[in-house]
C-alpha cells in the first residue's frame, strides 16, 4: 500500500491515574512514576446545562480528551471533522436499558434510549463544539483503536483536512463486566494534520503490517494496553512522550497491524 | 472523488429476499409491514420483520456468532451469488486487499436482552453460554461477515446510528482512493431487537398504522430489519455503460440534539451539498431521490426544507420505508441497493402509505410508480445525534 502520513498537532490524554497529556508525557518518559488511580471524569462545562445533566462517564471521557486535544493544537473545533472510535457505547446505559427490558414493565426512558447509541459520544461533542463537519463513529471490538487510526490517516490523506481522532472506551458494570472485563475508562485523542504547520508535535508514517504489536514494558502500563482496546495506542504515545523517532507497531486486527514511522518536529 | 463500481449486491427485507424478490415488491407496491408480533413485545405498531432468519443456520466453523443479526447476515449473504462474486474479487486483488466495512445500530444486542432475562437468581451473572463479543458487540456482524467470507483486510463497523450503513460507503471509497485497499465489502446489518422497539415507542415516534412518510397524518416510523450487501470496487479502465458507479458521498453533522433533526435541515443539506460537489454535478442532474422519508413529523419537514432549499420542488422523490420499514442502522445499504436497482430497471418507486402527502411539505413527493430511464440518484440518511449522510449512485455512462 501507499503510505499514509499526518502530522500530530495536539494530543489529549484521560485514564486510570493519567490526568491529561503532559501527566501521561510524564510517565510514560519514565520522569514520573505511574501511579494507577481510577480515572477522574471532569464535568463537561462546554455543554448546555440542559445536556450537561445527561452526560455519561463516555460523553464526558470524549469531551475531555478532544476539547485537550484541540486546545493544545489551537484549532478551530467547529470546522473539524472526526473519527470517534470505541468497543462499545456507555456500559451503564446499556446495562440499566437491558435490566428495564426484562422486567415487567419494559418502560424505558427516552434519554436512556438516545443516549443508547454508540455515537452518543460523537452526538454531544458536535453539540458542545459546535462542530457540524463529518463525524465517523467506529467499533472495532479489540481492534478499535487501530481502526479509528486507519480511518482517521485515510481521511487525512485523502481530504487533505486537518481532523481529530478520538479513541476511548468505558467500563461495564455487573453482569456484563464478567463478559467484557474493560477495568476504567481510557482515551486519547489527536488532532491530525496533512502538513507540518509550526504546531505539528510529529510525522507519522504509517504501513500494514503482520509484525507483532510493541509492548509496554511498564506492568500497570502493560495492563492498561492489554484490558482496554484504547489504550492500544500506549506504545506511540510513548513515542511521542519521549520525542523520540523511529518505528512503533500498534496492534489491530489478527494478522495485521499498524506499523508507525515516527519523526519528531523541532 | 473518483467513482467505484457496484460490482455486485444484495438485499434481505421485509419485502423479499434477494434482488428479484425485492425489485418485484417494488414494482407491484408491496409493503412487508404488518402488526408486530416479535418477540415478547407488546407495543401497538406496524414492523417489517424478515421471515425465516431464525431457521438460518451459520456456516459450522462460525457457530459462536450465533444470534438473529448475524443469521441476517448470513441469509443475506446466500443471496444472488453475492459469496461467489467476493470470492472471485479476492482472487483477483489478494484477500488483504478486500476491506470489510458495516453498518450497524444493535447488531445482536436482542441476545443480552434474553441473557439478561436469564440471569442466575443468586449471582446475577449472565448465562454461561452469552457471548459478548461475537453478539452484542458492534463490531460482531463485520468479524462474522469477515471470516465467512474469507477476507482479510481492514475492516469496522460504523455506528451513526441510522446512517450508519450510508457512511459504511464514504469510508470504503476513501480507503480505495488512499490506496489502503481495491475492494470493499460494504452494507448494513440491523436486526429487531426490543432496545429499538420500546426505545422508539419511549420518544412516542412508532407509528400504529404503517408508516406513512410526508403524510399530513404521518405520525411516526415503522421499525423494520435488513441486511444488504455491495462489493465496491477500484474500476477497470473499460467500463460497461450499464454498471452501476458510486459518484459521490457527502457526510455532516447537525450538532443540535440527539434524537432531533435540525428544523431547518442544516446538517442535511450541507450532506446533499458536499455529495453533489464530490460528484461534480448539479442539482438539476438528479433524476431521483430516495429519501430518508422516516415519517416522523420533524424528519420529514426537515428532510423537506433542505431537499428543496438545493432541488426546488421539481426533483421526483420518494421513501421507500413505507414498503421495508426503518432498517435503522441497515437503511442507508438497503436503500441504495434500492436506488441500484432503480436505475438498473428504470423503475422510480413510488412511496406506499401515504394518501395525502402533507400541504406543507413542498418537494416533488411520488406515490405512484415511474417507468423511464434514470441516470443519476441521491439517496439519504440521516441519523441520531445529527450524523448524516447522502450518496449518489449513477450508471457508467
Amino acid at each position: 500500500m501507499t503510505p499514509l502520513t499526518a502530522y500530530i498537532e495536539g494530543i489529549g490524554v484521560l485514564g486510570p491515574g493519567l490526568i491529561d497529556w503532559p501527566s501521561a508525557a510524564a510517565v510514560l518518559s519514565a520522569a514520573t512514576p505511574y501511579a494507577p488511580a481510577a480515572t477522574v471524569l471532569p464535568t463537561p462545562l462546554s455543554l448546555p446545562p440542559a445536556e450537561r445533566r445527561r452526560t455519561s462517564v463516555v460523553v464526558k471521557l470524549a469531551l475531555a480528551i478532544g476539547f485537550e486535544a484541540t486546545t493544545r493544537a489551537g484549532i478551530d473545533r467547529s470546522t473539524l471533522p472526526a473519527v470517534f472510535s470505541s468497543s462499545g457505547g456507555d456500559g451503564f446505559n446499556c446495562h440499566e436499558i437491558c435490566q428495564v427490558l426484562a422486567s415487567s414493565e419494559r418502560q424505558l426512558s427516552p434519554t436512556r434510549f438516545h443516549n443508547s447509541v454508540h455515537n452518543v459520544a460523537a452526538g454531544y461533542w458536535s453539540i458542545a463544539a459546535s462542530a457540524t463537519a463529518a463525524a465517523n463513529v467506529l467499533c472495532a471490538f479489540d481492534a478499535s483503536f487501530g481502526a479509528g487510526l486507519l480511518e482517521a490517516l485515510t481521511q487525512v490523506a485523502v481530504e487533505r483536512t486537518p481532523l481529530l481522532l478520538l479513541a476511548y472506551d468505558t467500563q461495564y458494570p455487573e453482569p456484563l463486566r464478567a463478559k467484557r472485563p474493560i477495568p476504567d475508562a481510557f482515551g486519547v485523542a489527536f488532532v491530525l494534520a496533512p502538513g507540518a504547520r509550526a504546531s505539528a508535535l510529529a510525522k507519522l508514517t504509517a504501513m500494514l503490517t503482520e509484525s507483532d504489536g510493541d509492548r509496554m514494558s511498564e506492568p500497570h502500563l502493560e495492563d492498561l494496553l492489554v484490558s482496554i482496546p484504547a489504550a492500544r495506542g500506549l506504545p506511540l504515545l510513548r513515542k511521542l512522550a519521549r520525542r523520540e523517532g523511529g518505528r512503533v507497531t500498534l496492534d489491530y486486527l489478527p494478522h495485521m497491524r499498524l506499523a508507525l514511522e515516527v519523526e519528531p518536529c523541532n | 472523488m473518483t467513482p467505484l463500481r457496484l460490482t455486485h449486491f444484495t438485499a434481505v427485507s421485509a419485502v423479499g429476499r434477494g434482488l428479484a424478490e425485492t425489485l418485484d415488491a417494488l414494482e407491484q407496491q408491496r409493503s412487508g409491514l404488518a402488526p408486530c408480533a416479535f418477540e415478547t413485545v407488546d407495543i401497538e405498531t406496524h414492523i417489517g420483520e424478515v421471515p425465516g432468519v431464525d431457521a438460518t443456520a451459520l456456516p459450522q466453523a462460525l457457530r459462536g456468532f450465533n444470534c438473529r443479526n448475524n443469521r441476517l447476515a448470513q441469509l443475506a449473504l446466500m443471496q444472488d451469488g453475492f459469496t461467489d462474486a467476493v470470492a472471485t474479487s479476492a482472487d483477483h486483488w489478494g484477500p488483504r486487499r478486500v476491506g470489510v466495512f458495516l453498518g450497524t445500530s444493535t447488531a445482536g444486542i436482542l441476545e443480552t436482552e434474553l441473557a439478561y432475562r436469564a440471569r442466575g437468581s443468586a449471582t446475577g451473572e449472565l448465562p454461561k453460554d452469552f457471548n459478548y463479543a461475537a453478539t452484542h458487540n458492534s463490531f460482531s456482524v463485520a468479524d462474522f461477515v469477515r471470516q465467512a467470507l474469507q477476507l482479510d483486510g481492514p475492516a469496522a463497523v460504523v455506528c451513526t446510528a441510522c446512517s450508519s450503513s450510508a457512511k459504511v460507503f464514504a469510508s470504503a471509497q476513501r480507503m480505495i482512493s488512499a490506496g489502503v485497499i481495491d475492494a470493499a465489502v460494504v452494507g448494513g446489518v440491523d436486526s429487531l431487537c426490543l432496545t429499538t422497539l420500546y426505545g422508539f415507542h419511549s420518544l412516542q415516534l412508532t407509528s400504529r398504522t404503517p408508516c406513512r412518510p410526508f403524510d399530513v397524518a404521518r405520525d411516526g416510523i415503522s421499525i423494520g430489519e435488513a441486511a444488504a450487501f455491495v462489493l465496491l470496487e477500484r474500476p477497470p479502465s473499460r467500463l460497461d455503460g450499464d454498471t452501476i458507479m458510486l459518484l459521490g458521498t457527502g457526510e455532516s453533522s447537525d450538532a443540535y440534539h440527539m434524537s432531533s433533526p435540525h428544523p431547518e435541515g442544516r446538517g442535511a443539506r450541507a450532506s446533499i451539498q458536499q455529495a453533489l460537489k464530490a460528484a461534480n454535478l448539479a442539482p438539476g442532474d438528479i433524476d431521483y431521490i430516495n429519501l430518508h422519508g422516516t415519517a416522523t413529523a420533524s424528519n420529514d419537514s426537515a428532510e423537506d426544507l433542505a431537499v428543496t432549499s438545493v432541488f426546488g420542488t421539481g426533483t421526483a422523490c420518494s421513501s421507500t420505508k413505507g414498503a421495508t420499514g426503518h432498517a435503522l442502522g441497515a437503511a442507508g445499504a438497503l436503500e441504495a441497493v434500492i436506488c441500484a436497482l432503480a436505475i438498473q430497471h428504470g423503475l422510480t418507486p413510488g412511496g406506499l402509505n401515504t394518501t395525502e402527502v402533507d400541504p406543507k411539505l413542498n418537494l416533488h413527493y411520488l406515490c405512484e410508480n415511474r417507468r423511464g430511464g434514470l441516470r443519476r440518484v441521491l439517496s439519504n440518511s440521516f441519523g441520531f445525534g445529527g450524523a448524516n449522510c447522502s450518496l449518489i449512485f449513477g450508471r457508467a455512462a
